[in-house]
């Protein structure tokens, strides 16, 4: 089987910081990858050289087989690869369903059309309402996304992606500000996702990480120190030394 | 479930959102009447002025109000409008050739769509390069390109250059003779209220919610696939070419064109009279520019240090009413409350 999204020694470098360091990676076809390591360790640096916001210094991304590290980001975009963000990205003034269904309309193709009123158009609103629905979030449709609870909002941003109809979700720190019970909502969320996308996800929380990965990857300081199944990931030496020690 | 998320139109919804503006219209078309019973025909060049700059503050708040930019190049743009056909009108009159090429023309069926479209190739063009820049940035390459436009056309010394233009042909549309001073003002009227309709809907397309999202987060929109550059240069030449249209009436009106209609203090007139009225709303800047331009006649036979009181009206109205003149109305959305437009409007 070949991967969805390869990486092949990926280098990015910040004037002193290497901030990734001949870093390669797999995610293969339906897998939920996670990608853990300490702060600072380079995973959004990643996460944004996947998505094409930063350029790497060298070093190749291929997704589903085609090379695209040259690409610009909204071309990855619409090639089927979905970003969400460690800080909340969404936009305030528009409603939970407008919000969504902009993600509908992207999807769609071109927005060179000037004159229907989108706001009332079934064929954004339809999908957009059925992803909402997915994450859950469907009877707040109609709620201004800046009135929105900091979890709804994390959801929003999940129901935007789907909405994308992407082939690859890169989800970076999910839970990221989340209490214990709106971080168990969305672990069950993407447990649901799991068996339809192929998820690259980086997070701090361990539990999610262990309940949701097929496969781990560990970040320091720029270079991949390990990459495998949750449960050798656990009892690995180095990576414990490097990471998880610190935590527990 | 389905009705909940597609809401139909509903005109009673409508007007409660948007009465005020039907009401100006409806005021602005009695101007005339009320000028003849009050003998005052002033009142006609007035609010012929008024219309204008209504017209250019609602285009700009296109750009400025639902694209977040702040352009410094509207009076250029206007200017290019008005001199397109006063230049037409120039050739005409003097039966000579445009650049030895081109005859000129009194018919304003041809001049104004030219002024359109030499307005819109203008904004394209600049737009191409302003554009790449945000924020300060931006507001200083508009800046500097309407002081560009400003100097392009002072240096014009064939078309008066500094001491400005004056129409000398008898301008028609067609068969109509449109220049008598009262049908003049309707035609103007007519051409804010097609205004006014034309980018209420275009606000709510696709292509104007493409726009309000990359004002409110741009990285979210390359980020869901969308390539935000070529929108907000389509929306900056949509509105620079109603901008010119407003400048081609304004040329047609006064049969006089000066670069001081040009200048860098007329364009921050303009984004003053979208900020007084109020940029949420697509007729907002019309409120606002009415009460510029009253101020403006009308303060100064009060006092001659008129800009003191005129200041102190814009920061009242800027302080207190965020959402400028239709604030007053009580129109702005609360935030909480759920709405079937998708957003602020």
């Amino acid at each position: 089987m070949t991967p969805i999204l390869s990486v092949n020694n990926l280098y990015k470098r910040f004037s002193g910081l290497v901030a990734t360091n001949d870093l390669s990676l797999n995610v293969m076809p339906g897998e939920t990858h996670a990608l853990i390591g300490p702060n600072g360790a380079g995973k959004t640096t990643l996460i944004a050289q996947l998505q094409g916001e930063l350029a790497p210094d060298s070093g190749t991304i291929s997704f589903k087989g085609r090379d695209i590290t040259q690409e610009p980001p909204h071309r990855r975009s619409q090639l089927g690869m979905a970003r969400s963000f460690q800080i909340t990205s969404i936009f305030p003034q528009f409603t939970a369903l407008a919000n969504v269904s902009l993600a509908v309309q992207a999807q769609q193709g071109h927005g060179f059309k000037f004159w229907r009123d989108a706001w009332r158009d079934p064929a954004l609103n339809g999908p957009a309402m059925e992803a909402l629905a997915t994450i859950g979030l469907d009877h707040r449709a109609q709620i201004v996304a800046e009135d929105l609870s900091h979890g709804e909002r994390r959801q929003l941003e999940l129901a935007m992606a789907l909405a994308m109809k992407p082939s690859l979700l890169l989800l970076d720190e999910p839970m990221a500000g989340m209490g214990r019970q709106d971080g168990q909502r969305m672990t069950r969320i993407l447990s649901g996702l799991k068996k339809d996308y192929a998820i690259l996800i980086v997070e701090h929380d361990m539990d999610a990480v262990f309940a949701l990965a097929d496969r781990v990857s560990v970040l320091v300081a720029g270079s991949m120190i390990a990459t495998g199944e949750p449960q050798s990931i656990r009892t690995d030496a180095a990576v414990k030394a490097a990471y998880l020690g610190h935590r527990s | 479930m389905a009705d909940q998320s597609n809401p139909s139109f509903s005109l009673s919804a409508w007007l409660r959102g948007n009465w005020p503006i039907l009401l100006v219209l409806a005021a602005l078309a009695l101007v005339p009447t009320f000028a003849a019973a009050t003998d005052n025909p002033f009142l006609i060049r007035l609010f012929t002025r008024a219309v204008i700059f209504s017209i250019v503050a609602v285009a700009l708040n296109f750009v400025l109000g639902y694209g977040g930019l702040v352009s410094l190049m509207h009076s250029g743009l206007f200017g290019v409008g008005a001199y397109t056909v006063a230049i037409l009108a120039f050739h005409d009159y003097e039966a000579t050739k445009f650049l030895g090429l081109f005859a000129g023309t009194d018919n304003l069926a041809i001049s104004m769509p030219l002024a359109f479209l030499c307005a819109m190739g203008v904004a394209a063009l600049t737009g191409i390069i302003s554009l790449r820049t945000s924020g300060t940035y931006f507001i200083m390459i508009t800046l500097a390109f309407n002081q560009m436009l400003y100097y392009f056309f002072v240096a014009l010394q064939q078309y008066g250059g500094e001491d400005g233009l004056q129409v000398l042909a008898n301008l028609h549309f067609a068969d109509f003779n449109i220049t008598k001073r009262t049908t003049f003002y309707y035609v103007a009227v007519g051409v804010l209220t097609a205004t006014i309709f034309v980018f209420a809907r275009l606000v709510q397309s696709r292509f104007g919610i493409i726009l309000r999202a990359t004002s409110q987060n741009e990285r979210r929109v390359v980020a869901l696939g969308i390539p935000p550059l070529r929108y907000k240069l389509m929306a900056f030449a949509i509105s620079g070419a109603v901008t010119g249209l407003a400048g081609a009436l304004w040329a047609s009106g006064q049969a006089f064109v000066s670069p001081s209609d040009l200048s860098w203090v007329r364009a921050g007139d303009y984004v003053v009279m979208a900020v007084l009225g109020g940029m949420g709303r697509v007729w907002g800047p019309v409120l606002g520019a009415i009460l510029f331009v009253l101020l403006e006649a009308y303060l100064p036979s009060w006092t001659q240090f008129w800009q003191l009181p005129f200041g102190i009206v814009v920061v009242l109205i800027v302080v207190y009413l965020r959402g400028g003149l239709v604030d007053v109305l009580g129109l702005t959305r609360s935030k909480s409350a759920s709405n079937t437009e998708g957003g602020h409007a």
